[in-house]
């Protein structure tokens, strides 16, 4: 089977490039100028972007049509399932679950029942197929079992992937403290909670030497720790969803549910932080916490809504706006997207070049849409996006050569 | 039956000074607005304390008291308000109602609307739930206090209160003291004081301040002795011991030693500085019984007097539209 994708504008790490793109067999096979083989099946792309398929660190949901809509062409998911992924079983099911479509790379519990207390058979869940170790939606309380954690990990040649946010500090809360939530009534922890845990796993992570990635970091504080610590030449790295830097608490008003995240919304000062860390390259990669919630857990009053939102489909979209407002060029944006969160984890993806696995998209990133959480194919259309103008689009997603939609 | 008030001259050019389906918050009112449900308010005073007490203008409509957080003093005042004005008066009652067995609130809502009520009161434990209701019903909703966000009524009430012994509100020092944090009390007094000029403050130790409460208008102090010096208006929170999962204060006894109101720290206030509790107090932590029960300084009871002529007054406001009253439908 012989691909030829005609007349595009590839993204590559050096810049977008004019020209095309031959896969022959799942793999790519030319990039640039080539001769179209007699027999291929060509596509003419007409100017629009050709671009590596999105790798996405830390879903908490299996949801191929999300996927395929938003250019997801490999999934890290999170181990906060049910039964939580802490069995070489489950780690292989799970992998299993997307091929030979979008593939699956399942995150190991990093503690029994992800309870924060024993370790989980890591090694063996690595043998399993495990692409990394995670503490899942929180972290982990005991700073013993988060340093041997990080060791054996390490050891392991396994990223940690860590939720910092200190949780006696927000036991019980569904926002950050600001005046909105002060306003609101709502139970709230400062801001500071994330730097706290933050601080004291790079502490870890250095008396370790093991690679770290925090999956979410959405405060000036924290974002300001990891930049030291980069510069000190520790291991870390760390990502953020659109909600974050698009988003402040001010999106909570009339207490809007969908709003409702983990980490929860930030000022606009911490938003501002997170573009400008997104710009300086302290972020290092942009990933879409995809979580859909059904209305049975969000058509109720805030504090009692679960957490998360459906990000799958509104990734790229959202992550252009960095794009058109200056904040990163285009082939960045691919590298936040999908060549950073590939390397880290070890994956064969995340570049278009020659002998690589075709997983890429062909992405109209002009065309114009309005986010419905209506009008989703994902299994839950929770996003606080709804009603929001965008542009960019997918317009196919190719995964080893298959078109998949 | 009591006769019509006399119509004001927005209501005879037929724009209502009360355009607002239900009433969840102080939050969004104008200064008139408020003032028009105290203004309201005055006519039931008189009728409560005659003998008849009774004025039958709301006779045939239904009044849902859906209350999913235990409540007293509360549920009984929109009660007795209800059958003051003539409606059928319904009190849900929350222990034996599917919402225990996992019903959504929105579910509940629906089969509440279901039933045709005229009017719905709703308190609940979770902040924003009322609002949560008040978008899937037909007929008009009223805050009887939702988590620790608002409670507006409270809020018009001890307005009305302060109104009538004071003889006005802009310019008084009003001192909010306690347990700020937990209290939708509080919130709502902060708004409707702070509109109609008040100058407030909070007061409390710094556990139980919310974090920028100063954006919201009012000055916040940790020392108790400051706070009340100089006060028009000492208004003390129940300490919301079951409302708190983690230490907020050391213990009761510390509480009423530097937070708790006695004769001798009411001194710093004004001389003729008026005390006031929302209720249920707790006798010996945030309020000495002396001062609680001292008619000259308390308006506590005056309070709950106050709470069935305002609850009176919203209901009927709220209510006209649907009544087809002349300029409010």
């Amino acid at each position: 089977m012989t691909l030829a994708l005609l007349n595009g504008r590839i993204v590559t790490p050096g810049g977008v490039i004019e020209g095309g793109v031959l896969i022959r067999d799942g793999r790519i096979a030319a990039v640039g100028p080539f001769e179209v083989p007699t027999g291929a099946q060509t596509i003419d792309v007409r100017g629009k972007l050709i671009a590596p398929g999105i790798v996405d660190v830390g879903v908490f949901a299996i949801d191929m049509p999300a996927f395929v809509a938003g250019g997801i062409t490999r999934a890290l998911l999170m181990p906060d399932q049910s039964p939580p992924l802490d069995t070489v079983a489950l780690i292989q099911r799970a992998a299993a679950a997307g091929k030979p479509h979008v593939w699956i790379h399942p995150l190991a519990a990093a503690t029994k029942g992800l309870k924060g207390g024993d370790l989980a058979e890591i090694g063996l869940m690595a043998r399993g197929g495990a692409t990394g170790v995670a503490t899942g939606r929180e972290w982990i309380a005991d700073s013993a079992v988060m340093l041997r954690l990080l060791s054996y990990a390490g050891a392991l040649g396994l990223v940690t992937i860590s939720h910092p946010e200190d949780g006696g500090l927000v036991r019980g809360a569904v926002a950050t403290e600001s005046e909105a939530a002060t306003r609101m009534g709502l139970p709230a922890a400062p801001a500071e909670a994330e730097a706290l845990a933050v601080q004291r796993d790079l502490l870890l992570a250095e008396i370790t030497g093991a690679p770290i990635h925090f999956r979410q970091v959405t405060t000036a504080r924290a974002i300001d720790l990891i930049r030291a610590a980069k510069a000190k030449g520790l291991p870390v790295t760390c990502g953020i969803t659109p909600a974050h830097f698009l988003l402040s608490d001010v999106a909570m008003g009339d207490f809007r549910t969908f709003s409702r995240l983990s980490p929860p919304l930030r000022d606009e000062a911490d938003r501002l932080a997170c573009v400008a860390a997104l710009a300086d390259g302290t972020i290092d990669l942009i990933c879409s916490g995809h979580d859909p919630r059904g209305p049975e857990a969000k058509r109720l009053p805030f504090s009692d809504a679960e957490p998360g939102m459906a990000g799958a489909e509104t990734l790229l979209a959202l992550s252009l706006a960095l794009v058109r407002d200056s904040h990163v060029p285009i082939e960045r944006l691919f590298q936040l997207l999908s060549t950073t969160p590939a390397h880290r984890f070890g994956l064969p993806a995340g570049a278009i070049e020659q002998g690589a696995e075709a997983d890429l998209l062909i992405v109209d990133e002009h065309a114009p849409w309005r986010i419905n959480s209506e009008q989703l194919v994902a299994s839950a259309g929770n996003t606080p996006f709804d009603g929001l103008p965008v542009e960019g689009r997918v317009v196919t997603t190719v995964k080893g050569g298959t078109i998949l939609g | 039956m009591s006769s019509a008030p006399p119509r004001s001259r927005d209501e005879r050019l037929g724009v209502h000074p009360f355009p607002h389906r239900h009433l969840l918050g102080i939050a969004g009112l104008a200064p008139h607005e408020i003032l028009y449900l105290l203004d309201e308010a005055e006519q039931w005073i008189a009728l409560n304390r005659s003998t008849a007490k009774r004025d039958d203008r709301l006779h045939g409509l239904t009044q849902i008291n859906a209350f999913f957080e235990n409540s007293t003093r509360t549920l009984l005042s929109f009660e007795i308000a209800g059958k003051r004005l003539g409606m059928d008066v319904v009190n849900m009652a929350v222990a034996t109602s599917s919402v225990k067995k996992g019903e959504t609130l929105i579910d509940t809502a629906i089969t509440l609307n279901a039933m045709r009520p005229d009017v719905i009161v709703i308190r609940h434990d979770a902040s924003g739930a009322v609002r949560l209701i008040a978008d899937k019903v037909d007929c008009p909703v009223l805050n009887a206090g939702d988590g620790r966000h608002e409670h507006p009524t409270q809020a018009l009430l001890d307005a009305l209160t302060i109104r009538r012994r004071k003889g006005r509100i802009a310019g008084l020092t009003v001192a909010i003291c306690g347990d700020v944090l937990h209290s939708r009390v509080a919130r709502s007094n902060i708004l409707a004081l702070g509109t109609l000029g008040a100058d407030v403050r909070v007061v409390g130790p710094p556990t139980l301040l919310p974090p920028q409460i100063e954006r919201m208008g009012v000055t916040r102090f940790t020392d108790f002795d400051a706070g009340l010096e100089g006060a028009d208006v000492v208004m003390m929170l129940r300490l919301q011991s079951e409302r708190m999962d983690g230490a907020f204060v050391p213990s009761p006894r510390e509480y009423h030693a530097l937070y708790g109101l006695t004769a001798e720290r009411l001194a710093r206030a004004a001389p003729d500085a008026l005390v006031m509790h929302p209720g249920p107090m707790n006798r010996g932590v945030e309020i000495a019984s002396d001062v609680a029960d001292d008619l000259n300084r308390s308006a506590i009871p005056e309070q709950v007097e106050m709470g069935v002529a305002l609850r009176m007054a919203c209901l009927d406001v709220l209510t006209r539209g649907q009544r087809g009253v002349e300029g409010w439908a």
